[in-house]
């Protein structure tokens, strides 16, 4: 193994012997754009809704569950896809979200949730990993269209109005805190607060152990 | 004696109703023709304001005076409880639902929501701007006590 690194390294050492400096620069200059290029239009091209919806699991749940929504269908026929809520914009935060779904690859290939039943078992876990994810990064999928800044909230309705004051601008919360389920279906919110560990259930319970 | 009129008049009615019908069915189809298309109502404006109306009797659900788009109320969640319930009006600042959707049938009252008045929109509902779709007649209890007072002034 060892032996084989070493013969290795002298290959690259090793000065060129039939191809000019010229070719080898310009080479790996094109390359190098090939290669680039390549890997971020393929990138780009799982960062579609019609890659996402291409899977039934996404289609048959999650899309169908969009439509009817205010992201999906509203006045001014601007929409958010798949990719805009889900997957951060800059280019690192991407790529580290992109090898998270490695293991999505994997529940696709062994049909963690390839029928509905399934799907419903697993959602509190799904909508958990999203509501963490925005809450640790101040739902900035969210703020990635919904600035504060330009938030006029004398256009809102009184009740939004005085919620975003108190609650928004002050920074005590987060759009994720309040918005749950504004875009898909709501998962068990009684099993979601149990698991949270701050329910009067399981405050109970933990009472009736101890005695 | 005011009865029998009323019979009376009902009977009247009845009778001579058969054959008016047929010719003036109310339908909502405003008189198109069946195989035209009759002109469509604007699609009323959900009220928005805000602000609690009044109810015509006691006894009747508080109405709705917000949007309600898209609120999920099933077996998983219900939405309205996020503003509405005990816990959360701190929060919301939103009137809390009524004590009397704890109780159960035989009057107990529960920690919670009773199941039987889980589903809020069997009773609340939210209001829009459409136009009334026949007259409405109703007067509330004050104005007739108000008009019972009326003709007892005008007895003596």
């Amino acid at each position: 193994m060892l032996g084989f690194a070493k013969r290795i390294w002298s290959a690259i050492r090793r000065p060129s012997v039939h191809y000019s400096l010229g070719f080898l620069t310009m080479g790996g200059f094109v390359m190098g754009i090939i290669f680039w290029g390549g890997f971020n239009t393929a990138m780009e091209l799982t960062n579609t809704e019609a890659f996402c919806t291409s899977c039934h699991e996404m289609r048959d749940n999650v899309y169908e569950e969009l439509k009817p929504t205010i992201h999906y269908s509203n006045r001014s026929g601007v929409r958010a896809t798949c990719p805009d809520c889900h997957v951060p914009h800059e280019w690192t935060s991407k790529v580290a979200r992109k090898m998270q779904a490695s293991k999505e690859v994997w529940g696709k290939l062994f049909g963690t949730i390839n029928t509905r039943e399934k799907f419903l078992a697993h959602r509190l876990t799904l909508a958990q990993n999203e509501w963490t994810r925005l809450e640790a990064n101040n739902s900035l999928e969210c703020r990635n269209c919904h600035s504060e800044e330009s938030m006029d909230i004398t256009r809102q309705s009184t009740r939004a109005a005085e919620a975003h004051e108190r609650f928004l601008f002050t920074g005590e919360k987060t759009c994720i805190n309040c918005h749950k389920g504004i875009a898909h279906q709501l998962p068990d919110m009684g099993q979601a607060s149990l698991t949270g560990g701050h329910s009067s259930e399981a405050v109970l319970t933990e009472y009736l152990n101890t005695e | 004696m005011i009865k029998i009129h009323v019979i009376a008049a009902a009977l009247v009615f009845a009778l001579s109703g058969g054959a008016f019908a047929q010719e003036h069915v109310a339908t909502l189809r405003a008189g198109a023709p069946l195989d035209e298309q009759g002109e469509l109502p604007q699609i009323a404006k959900r009220l928005n304001t805000d602000l609690r109306q009044v109810r015509n009797y006691p006894e009747q659900p508080p109405l709705i005076p917000h949007k309600i788009d898209g609120y999920q109320i099933d077996i998983n969640v219900n939405k309205c409880l996020t503003c509405h319930s005990r816990a959360a009006v701190g929060v919301s600042q939103a009137p809390m639902v009524s004590i009397t959707h704890f109780m159960n049938r035989e009057n107990q009252f529960l920690a919670s929501v009773t199941p039987r008045r889980y589903f809020c929109t069997q009773c609340h509902v939210p209001q829009s701007d459409a136009p009334d779709l026949v007259e409405n007649t109703f007067v509330d209890v004050d104005q007739v006590l108000e008009y019972v007072a009326g003709t007892k002034a005008g007895d003596h």
